[in-house]
């Protein structure tokens, strides 16, 4: 009788089981529509991307059939050789060894690593050894303490925070390479979507790249811990079809727009030291300690993708930057209420 | 004439005489508690620090605390359990077990060993200065705020104001120096002090797995020395080692450190599987299978611990043949331990398993350490880890391991041993409220925590935004913290209240073969009143089946 009904409850906690496991299918099922996260390692859509998923995918089969395995083979043991109400009082069959099982399950595992090492350093090369090629475009990322500088060699000009690239189809190959350095401590670059994760070092020059298949953004965030701001180091990578991406450099090659009802505004940024860390194309501003500012208005965040990019929002920041991103090191500059609204509506107009 | 009396000593004069006697002891046995004491008391201080820390990540942008508090929280965090909570506590049990288990009467050096456990002492208690070195308490006061791999040039003076680096700086000198003083104390006890019978071959495995994490500390700990003297030189002395704008290299100080930090891994997780393999067998009523593949095992893994370091620093930039020869090195440590799992298999394999809690824990361990060891080989995959590698993915897997596997054979260590250090047993019915309860929250918590890093969280961000879908997996991550603390809860009350009223233990209550076994619990000073003569590796198995003893088959 209490036999029987144990073997009821194995069978209802074995339906239930499988229920479970058919709802998590279903809802992974559905990621694909509604995708869990934006910076989701498993969807990638990218070359670099994919190449690590399919490798992944691979060494996620061999563990999990190893943990299928071990764990049976443990949960087994624990069951099968508990000791028994009706004990006989010996000690078991005292067994010391086997040479012929160290020997077989020495030899399996490193079967094992051979081919997991081997499919492993294949993928290493063909990501890490990609070669660049001429037409590639190429990016200079720099990471500052906390936000991020885009210098676009081919084209000579700099951007912020906002990393823009042409989209790459099966009949139009166009991959990006990255220059990643680093002004003051370690960074690293991650669009999980995308790559993996690269360093910025000081004194360390690095390469990655990226061949995008969609347009659209791709989020990530610094992840190399680099001090108090660290965690609002956030990333933007806006993918662009060939023609918009054109368009967007052509945009951003051109000087600031100098629009003479702001001129207020304009003074002002100089009196106030601004222009001594922020560049504005066509103007004195040169500084090269915070982000570029010449096209601050084609940008749709501020504070290294922490805020939408709004007027309110400008202002808040400019009035104190700490205050709104703890750990920004652009300081609190003084000015009153009026002062604060020409400065903001002079970075208003550079679009 | 004749004024002399004798003079009974007051109440107050023996208590002071007490403490005065623990302060100035020299005896392995009390400072191996001293040690297990210490570390417990700074892991109950690193417990609260996860605890604030998991409050804030509950749900995307709390401010709950400020980020300057967040950053010294998780530096001390990270310190404090590698170097204050789980280094100590291993040390600890070591000190107390490896002489009785070999039948010796002390360490080698008995004075080195005080050295060393107050040398690490004042290490963790210096950490702890910096609290009070500056600034608001509320923010964290002037504790570093670097991670506990404090990558150079953050650590420069530039980057790193103040006197929290250095705080940091000299307490893990300070402490290394009592590692080191710890180490060559093993070195010598294991390799000289056996009593007569115990050739190598025939010591307890929990001895030779001391004797190898014993000889790692002598390799590892100097480099990571020589990093802090190096460091301390740039920010004091203006040298140029870390310096990039002197033409000094911040990947020097990755090396060095991880050099340093890849053995410890070894160093702390080998004394568990000391503890495993010492009580596995004895709850599984046989002999543990395979003792020579498990030494050979044990010291392959220790050498090749030495070459893995770089796996730590996939995403720095390595040549690709640079990362494939990591790669490889690290897959390689999969064998040996390997190795180590199918050998326990075979132990619990036809065995009699008693399940008290000192074998639930290692039992979980076994199961725990599993799923660590595989999320390891995917970190071992470098394209892998250019994903993984500072997620919360590698936050998750390192917890595994060192809550999942150290702290969880920890446990099993207490309450197979406290009958010994006490001479009382740990209540059966409140250990196995505590292991379940555990379980649930060490599940809850880390398992949970492997997701966000899969949807690209890194670590050490104090928050994050909506929209990125972690907020319900870190919910999960910090309500398992409600259990893990509760479980903690019921551990310290059994502890405190089998100290005084648990049941009497006698000399050997688990029915066990080590030497520990054959004295007193607690062992009286010197521990043995004449020293045993051994023929095998279970000295009191021999004794108990004369008839069938284990030297006629080893």
């Amino acid at each position: 009788m209490r036999k029987f009904r144990l073997r009821g409850w194995v069978r209802r906690a074995w339906r239930a089981g499988l229920l479970v496991l058919c709802s998590a299918t279903v809802s992974f099922a559905a990621a694909n529509t509604a995708p869990l996260s934006p910076t989701n390692i498993f969807a990638p859509d990218s070359t670099p991307a994919q190449s690590i998923f399919r490798i992944s995918a691979f060494v996620l089969e061999i563990t999990g059939a190893i943990f299928v395995v071990v764990f049976s083979l443990l949960a087994y043991a624990v069951i099968k050789f508990r000791e028994r109400k009706d004990d006989d009082g010996f000690e078991p069959p005292q067994v010391y060894g086997s040479n012929q099982m160290e020997l077989a399950w020495t030899v399996l595992p490193v079967l094992i690593v051979v081919v997991l090492f081997l499919s492993t350093a294949q993928v290493i090369h063909r990501v890490q050894d990609a070669r660049e090629p001429a037409d590639a475009v190429q990016v200079t990322a720099v990471g500052h303490q906390f936000w991020w500088a885009y210098e676009y060699p081919q084209y000579k000009f700099s951007t912020a925070n906002e990393l823009h690239v042409p989209v790459s189809t099966a009949q139009a190959d166009q991959p990006t390479f990255l220059k990643l350095l680093s002004a003051d401590v370690d960074h690293s670059f991650w669009v999980p979507r995308l790559a993996g994760k690269t360093d910025l070092i000081p004194n360390h020059p690095n390469t990655t790249w990226i061949d995008p298949h969609q347009p659209g953004i791709y989020l990530g965030q610094c992840a190399q811990f680099c001090g108090t701001a660290h965690a609002n180091m956030l990333l933007r990578v806006y993918v662009q079809t060939p023609s918009d991406f054109q368009r967007w450099v052509h945009q951003q090659e051109q000087p600031a727009v100098n629009d003479p009802s702001v001129a207020i505004g304009r003074t002002l940024f100089i009196a106030k030291a601004c222009f001594a860390c922020h560049t504005v194309r066509g103007t004195i501003a040169a500084g090269k300690v915070g982000p570029d500012l010449t096209h601050l208005m084609s940008r749709d965040t501020i504070a290294s993708g922490m805020l939408p990019n709004t007027p309110e929002n400008l202002r808040k920041w400019i009035q104190n930057p700490p205050a709104v991103k703890e750990g920004a090191l652009m300081p609190k500059v003084d000015m009153t209420d009026e002062q604060l609204t020409q400065i903001t509506a002079y970075l208003e107009t550079l679009k | 004439m004749a004024t002399d009396s004798i003079t009974l000593p007051s109440p107050r004069a023996e208590s002071r005489s007490v403490v005065l006697d623990w302060l100035c002891t020299v005896d392995h046995k009390k400072i191996g508690i001293m040690y297990i004491v210490y570390a417990l008391i700074f892991l109950v201080i690193m417990g609260c620090e996860a605890i604030l820390m998991r409050i804030q990540l509950a749900r995307p942008e709390l401010h709950f605390m400020t980020a300057a508090a967040f950053n010294r929280l998780f530096t001390m965090h990270g310190t404090t359990g590698i170097f204050f909570v789980a280094m100590p506590i291993l040390i600890g049990f070591g000190n107390y077990l490896v002489p009785l288990m070999i039948g010796a009467r002390d360490m080698a050096f008995p004075r080195l060993n005080a050295f060393s456990f107050w040398m690490t002492a004042f290490g963790g208690i210096f950490l702890y200065a910096s609290f009070f070195a500056g600034g608001s308490l509320l923010q964290g006061g002037g504790a570093p705020a670097v991670g506990w791999f404090a990558y150079a040039p953050l650590t420069s003076p530039a980057f790193s104001p103040g006197h929290g680096t250095d705080f940091w700086i000299l307490s893990l000198l300070v402490a290394g120096v009592g590692s080191i003083g710890a180490a060559v104390n093993f070195v010598a006890t294991i390799l000289c002090m056996r009593c007569p019978g115990m050739t190598l071959g025939k010591m307890p495995l929990l001895a030779w797995m001391n004797l190898v994490t014993a000889g790692m500390i002598l390799v590892a700990i100097s480099p990571l020395t020589a990093a802090q003297l190096m460091l301390m030189a740039d920010r004091f002395l203006g040298s140029h080692f870390f310096d990039p704008a002197a033409g000094g290299q911040p990947v020097l100080w990755m090396h060095f450190f991880w050099i340093f930090g890849h053995p410890e891994v070894y160093i702390l997780v080998i004394p568990a599987f000391a503890f495993i393999s010492e009580i596995l067998p004895v709850f599984s009523r046989k002999a543990i299978f395979g003792y020579p593949a498990m030494v050979a095992a044990t010291t392959g893994i220790g050498f090749v611990s030495l070459g893995v370091w770089a796996h730590h620093m996939f995403a720095v930039g390595m040549p690709s043949y640079g990362n494939a020869f990591f790669v490889l090195t690290t897959m390689v440590v999969a064998v040996p331990t390997g190795i180590k799992i199918f050998n326990w298999l075979a132990t619990l394999w036809g065995g009699k398993i008693r399940f008290a809690t000192p074998m639930l824990f290692c039992l979980a361990f076994l199961f725990q350490f599993l799923i660590g060891g595989l999320t390891g080989i995917m970190l071992a995959t470098a394209p892998f880890d250019w994903q993984l590698t500072n997620s919360y993915f590698v936050v998750a897997h390192f917890h595994y391991i060192i809550v999942g596997g150290i702290l969880f054979g920890i446990f099993g260590a207490f309450y197979y041993w406290f009958p010994k250090m006490t001479g009382r047993m740990l209540s059966e019915k409140l250990g196995k409220w505590h292991f379940w309860i555990m379980v649930i929250g060490f599940h809850l918590t880390f398992d949970f925590m492997h997701v966000p890093g899969l949807l690209g969280m890194p670590r050490r961000i104090y928050t994050y935004q909506a929209g990125r879908g972690w907020g319900v997996w870190n919910m999960i991550t910090s309500i398992g913290v409600i259990f893990q603390v509760a479980a903690i809860l019921i551990f310290v009350y059994n502890m405190v209240h089998s100290y005084f009223k648990g049941a009497v233990a006698g000399n050997d209550p688990w029915d066990a073969w080590t030497l520990e076994w054959a004295t007193t619990s607690p062992p009286p000073d010197y521990n043995f009143s004449t020293v045993p003569t051994v023929r095998s590796r279970r000295p009191l198995w021999d004794i108990k089946h004369p008839e069938d003893p284990d030297w006629k088959y080893e």
